[in-house]
């Protein structure tokens, strides 16, 4: 079964613990301007949304890529970025109309969210149920989704699957 | 590690910004914020300056564990000398601009002098320049800060900024960041406002080591299961706020009410916490939407209110319609209880406006409930007021006066300068419900006595944050000791103002507190910073601390006699509540607190203890 | 059933994997021109800077990526379709036969008709021939004029300020990447180049370059004269379609497709910067030679051809991204705005910092961007879902930097203030 990350607003306090475990992941610092999760204040603060990844069929990222940068993790079904493949042509971050795939000018090359492996840090880090990792199917992404693929390109699978 | 090991030195008077690096010996012996930002205070200017005089300098300063990933870490502090007390003052806020100061990489920003016109700092990083403010000048802190973040083009940026107070000279004005946290206490917003500094903004993307980051993970862990297990830090302060003292502390009959005329006030349920979460009659919506979080912060204790825009506060002004920071304990008592008001949505409005231009609540409301204690002696009348009935109670008449105040309009002008000034004017000092001039809060001192000794003794003037001693004597954590009895308290206020100090210079929430003690808290310094950092050496740290602000304040003229509470403490008995019958015995405990500090019978540190601690 | 597809770029490749997909027994060939693996033009600047070997570009790491996929690489060059015979005619006189054929033959580089051109130390920036050419020419502290600041032109300035070559731009649109960023963008990255040091010339063509034996001239028309050890040439590119023209294939400014990829012959398609397709923001056809449309083409090509036009395609939304000398710039559908069209902005000249938005009614319809890395994608979100903002618009009137909010906000359904 694989597993994905679930993001509740309605749990969710604000607190931005999740960027900086994120950040300590993906840089080995506590910055949360590393961080590839991102949690975004509405409402004066009463309302907080954290987003990253969806790790969406589509993979519009990995479908763009010119040089075959982005993969599928097979134990995850992560679409994860090889920094040493990546050339740092952004293109993905365009392609990508969740805005999930962001460059970082200092490494050079994009980076997403990528479930960690299988053990997401920022799962580990929510004091709340905000985050979790569960059932790829019970995330609720559909909501997320529906407002993107309805009109775009059907990309259903590619040969890398 | 884990301290930048640099500070940005911004000359006002010569427009300059430049970078130093931090004294790592002073670091090593007062950690930071509050610690080390007054070792540079106490270093670099004289304690008799006048508090608005540019040779007065504004020291903005995080913790070593600002910006990391241990439980609470958003804190930071602002250091100076204080205009409305004379004593050092140190205030600390939350939100989450410390965080982003320490990850542009600066331990601290020191400001000294006063620029001709106003001015805002700048900070990307290791870049920090002066702009220019003129057209932010006027305007609040809700205006400033939307207006810099969208300048900047960046919608992560952090902003501390003053409002109309802070330009004002309101003595107790406050710096705010994150549009409703703030640096509340002691005036440290006005000193900002008489620098022409109207604001900070800030964008820190360089990120935040420490010394061993798997230690760091693993004490950071523990403390955050402790917390989360914890009655108060799990469940109480996520769910209720801090207003969850209210219905508690009044029915325990230590709620100053009225300017301290009573111990228990009728309204209190309608300005509780439970109040907040009940819909309303009138639009059927709850005052409290949502609770929220500081940076980094697993406890979240945060209120977000909003009020309904029926209420004759607000019906006409729709900016007051959205959500914002909503009612502490503190601030409920303050704009509430000491004023006799119980309209919750005319005490969340009071709140919004202290927000928006940069108030302290708890001055705002004690000054207020000090000047209807004024009017009801007849000490000033309505000629005073610009005609308004300023009685206890008066719904309407108290927000008049908060907006005047907020505005530096009229009678607002002479609430501006706190209730010792103001009841020094009209003839009654003793109406004055202060210590060492700043406003004492929502604990009265003759129901929880070591409440009463930690005001007396708190070096920035009367404050719950130095020594909650509530904590044991209300609350009973770490061993319930009995609010009604002096004995003990002594020993009691001196550990909690050492371990409070040491928090304080963290970077880290005093709120832990509730849930940690040194001994969680210590292995998190250690696993940060340089040294090693035991609990012992915690205290030692706060109790330096705590002796160097006390040389600061004898250097700035106060004596042992400063160490006292308002006669109405001392004298005037509780006429309600457990207390019934009972005045505050401060006497009964200072000789000793003097004794277990080591301070000379009229309240100065001796030789010894001054060595021993390498003062 | 045989599919044969002309060319090896982005556009082929992603086609020829989902005919695999969708066609598990279907024959495929490839039939590229390039001697090396199908590489990607997409990195042929990081090939320039050195952050990437030549096999860095390939489109695909595996070298026998097509082989364990079936599809057959053959290196040769059509010279011709026979449309009636269902056949492709490839350089050395042979003939391949078809059932569905795809045209995916790129662009080529657009020489333009200055004297001096044919010059060796004159040079295209296209393939990786011409790469590796530049790299010897360009050495450190050599002069080099570059013609043409278009979206290629700007990509590659970065490898040469890196080889701390001594750099002149030379522009004849009014100003840099004129087909991709409106006045204050393009503008604020010549301003950005010049801090760089490198001299940018806009509403400018070169007159002529004259060539010695140590050295060129490049003469402008503005009067000025550079002397230069090398000139690269970037002045657009135009549809690699000249093997067509004995073909009645409708041809206007790339090869004319329908909302199948299919041409005006049956069982013909085109894909990528050759075909002239159903562009989203205007629903006319136009080229957009970018990869994002590349990939796209390819893939709806493919489903067409294996499933005889079952997917209607609702064209590609021409967008963007630029890094110049570390300054990201973007562009998104119709970032000149539309009839009726407004607009929000953010102009921080001083941070070289740029927003700018459209909107037609409550719905996004293009952008362009300097100086943002972040979140950008979501514009193409809101463009391409055409989700209505609602409040969100004056909310991004008033600060367009809010955009990740704002997607977020419309596609969450939060209500309330940001």
């Amino acid at each position: 079964m694989l597993k994905a990350l679930r993001m509740d607003s309605d749990t969710c306090t604000g607190c931005h613990q999740c960027e900086m475990m994120c950040s300590y992941g993906k840089v080995g610092a506590f910055n949360p301007a590393k961080s590839v999760m991102d949690v975004s204040l509405y409402n004066g603060g009463a309302v907080n949304i954290p987003s990253t990844c969806t790790q969406c069929e589509e993979a519009w990222c990995m479908v763009v890529c010119p040089v075959e940068a982005i993969t599928i993790n097979p134990t995850t079904g992560a679409k994860e970025i090889s920094a040493e493949v990546c050339v740092g042509c952004k293109v993905c971050s365009i392609a990508c109309p969740y805005g999930a795939i962001n460059y970082d000018a200092d490494s050079g090359v994009v980076t997403k969210c990528d479930l960690c492996g299988g053990e997401p840090m920022c799962v580990e880090a929510c004091p709340t149920p905000a985050l979790a990792f569960v059932d790829k199917d019970s995330t609720g992404y559909d909501r997320i989704w529906n407002h993107v693929t309805a009109d775009l390109v059907d990309c259903d699978s590619t040969v890398r699957h | 590690m884990s301290w930048s090991e640099k500070i940005l030195r911004v000359d006002l008077g010569a427009g300059t910004c430049t970078s130093e690096p931090l004294n790592m010996e002073w670091a090593q012996d007062y950690m930071g914020q509050r610690g080390l930002a007054t070792k540079y205070l106490v270093e670099e200017t004289d304690p008799n300056v006048d508090p608005f005089s540019p040779d007065n300098k504004m020291i903005i300063a995080t913790g070593p564990l600002t910006g990391t990933i241990a439980p609470t870490s958003g804190r930071w502090s602002v250091v100076c000398k204080s205009p409305l007390t004379g004593a050092i003052a140190c205030s600390n806020s939350g939100g989450f601009f410390g965080g982003e100061l320490k990850n542009a990489g600066w331990d601290m920003i020191i400001f000294e002098g006063k620029s001709d016109t106003p001015v805002y700092l700048d900070i990307t990083n290791d870049k920090a320049e002066l702009k220019d403010a003129s057209d932010l000048w006027g305007k609040s802190v809700w205006e400033t800060e939307t207006t810099l973040r969208e300048r900047r083009g960046d919608n992560d940026v952090r902003v501390a900024s003053i409002g109309l107070a802070g330009e004002n000279g309101v003595l107790y004005a406050a710096v705010v960041n994150d549009m409703d946290r703030a640096a509340g206490r002691s005036g440290v917003g006005a000193v900002m406002g008489s620098k022409n500094l109207k604001a900070m903004v800030v964008r820190g993307t360089v990120g935040v080591k420490v010394k061993d980051p798997m230690a760091m993970m693993k004490t950071s862990n523990t403390a955050k299961e402790i917390l989360a297990e914890n009655a108060i830090t799990g469940e109480g302060l996520p769910t209720h706020g801090t207003q969850v003292l209210m219905n508690v502390i009044n029915e325990l009959g230590a709620l100053p009410t009225r300017n301290g005329h009573d111990v228990q006030f009728e309204g209190a349920h309608d300005i509780s916490a439970e109040a907040m979460a009940e819909p309303r009659e009138s639009d059927g919506e709850a005052n409290l939407v949502s609770n929220a979080a500081c940076f980094n912060c697993p406890i979240s204790c945060q209120r977000r209110s909003k009020i309904d825009p029926s209420h004759f506060t607000v019906k006409d002004k729709p900016e007051y319609q959205m959500v914002s920071g909503g009612l502490e304990y503190e601030a409920a008592w303050a704009l509430g209880a000491a004023c006799g008001v119980k309209d919750l949505d005319a005490v969340t409005y009071a709140n919004f406006v202290c927000n928006e231009q940069g108030l302290d609540p708890i001055t705002l409301g004690s000054t207020l409930g000090a000047a209807m204690d004024l009017y009801a002696a007849g000490a000033i009348t309505s000629d005073d007021t610009g005609g308004h009935e300023l009685t206890f109670g008066n719904t309407e008449v108290f927000v008049a006066m908060v907006d005047a105040t907020a505005k530096g309009e009229g009678f607002g002008k002479e609430l501006g300068q706190g209730s010792k000034r103001l009841c020094a004017k009209y003839g009654h000092p003793e109406f004055s419900m202060t210590v060492k001039g700043q406003e004492f809060p929502a604990y009265d001192p003759r129901a929880i006595q070591g409440m009463g000794l930690g005001y007396a003794t708190s070096n920035r003037g009367a404050c719950h944050l130095r020594a909650y001693t509530v904590s044991s004597e209300v609350l009973g954590i770490g061993g319930k000791t009995d609010p009604l009895v002096t004995e003990g308290k002594a020993g009691l206020v001196k550990a909690f103002q050492d371990l409070t100090a040491a928090v304080d210079s963290s970077g880290t929430c005093v709120f832990t507190t509730f849930a940690l003690t040194g001994d969680d808290i210590a292995p998190m310094i250690d696993a940060a910073c340089e040294g090693d950092w035991g609990v012992e050496r915690l205290n030692e740290v706060g109790e330096r601390i705590w002796n160097m602000e006390r040389q600061y304040n004898i250097a700035a003229g106060f004596t042992g006699a400063d160490d006292t509470l308002p006669e109405r403490m001392l004298k005037d008995i509780a006429k309600t509540g457990s207390a019934k019958g009972s005045v505050n015995r401060l006497d009964e405990m200072l000789p000793e607190y003097y004794q277990v500090r080591g301070w000379d019978e009229s309240g100065v540190p001796t030789q010894d203890t001054l060595s021993r601690l390498s003062l | 059933m045989h599919y044969v597809i002309i060319g090896a770029g982005p556009a082929a490749v992603a086609a020829a994997e989902k005919l695999r997909v969708l066609d598990e027994d279907g024959q495929i060939t490839m039939i590229g021109s390039q001697a090396q693996q199908p590489y990607s033009r997409m990195a042929i600047p990081y090939y320039l800077t050195g952050k990437v070997e030549e096999s860095g570009t390939y489109l695909r790491r595996s070298s026998d990526h097509f082989e364990s996929h079936r599809i057959e690489l053959v290196h040769g060059e059509a010279t011709a379709v026979d449309a009636a015979g269902h056949k492709v005619i490839l350089g050395d006189g042979s003939a391949m036969a078809y059932d569905k054929l795809l045209i995916a033959t790129g662009a080529e580089p657009i020489i333009p008709p200055v004297a001096g051109m044919d010059d060796p130390r004159v040079q295209q920036c296209w393939h990786l021939e011409d790469a590796e050419r530049i790299i010897e020419l360009a050495k450190p502290g050599a002069r080099a004029v570059q013609v043409g600041a278009g979206f290629i032109g700007c990509i590659i300035l970065e490898s040469w300020v890196l080889r701390e070559v001594d750099l002149t731009v030379v522009e004849m649109g009014p100003r840099m990447v004129p087909r991709m960023l409106g006045e204050k963008a393009g503008n604020l990255l010549k301003t950005w180049c010049e801090s760089k040091g490198v001299t940018v010339h806009t509403g400018t063509t070169v007159e002529t370059i004259e060539s010695t034996q140590n050295e060129l001239n490049v003469v402008l028309n503005n009067g000025e004269a550079y002397p230069a050890d090398v000139v690269i040439v970037s002045t657009g590119v135009k549809p690699n379609v000249g093997f067509l023209q004995d073909l009645d294939i409708k041809i206007d400014q790339g090869i004319e497709v329908d909302e199948f990829m299919q041409t005006s012959i049956s069982d013909v398609y085109a894909a990528g910067d050759c075909a002239q397709g159903l562009d989203f923001s205007t629903g006319e056809t136009a080229v957009h030679a970018v990869q994002p449309t590349a990939t796209e083409h390819g893939r709806v090509a493919a489903t067409n051809m294996a499933t005889n036009n079952s997917f209607s395609y609702k064209g590609s939304l021409n967008m963007n991204i630029l890094d110049t000398l570390g300054l990201v710039t973007s562009s998104f559908g119709a970032w000149e705005g539309v009839d009726g069209s407004d607009s929000a902005e953010i102009y921080n000249p001083d941070n070289y910092q740029y927003i700018n938005l459209q909107f037609k009614d409550d719905v996004l319809v293009g952008a362009n961007t300097v100086g943002y890395h972040a979140h950008l994608g979501v514009l193409r979100g809101l463009i391409e879902s055409r989700v209505p903002l609602g409040v969100w618009k004056e909310r991004l009137k008033k600060n367009p930097v809010g955009l990740m909010e704002a997607y977020i906000g419309v596609t969450q359904e939060v209500a309330g203030s940001a």
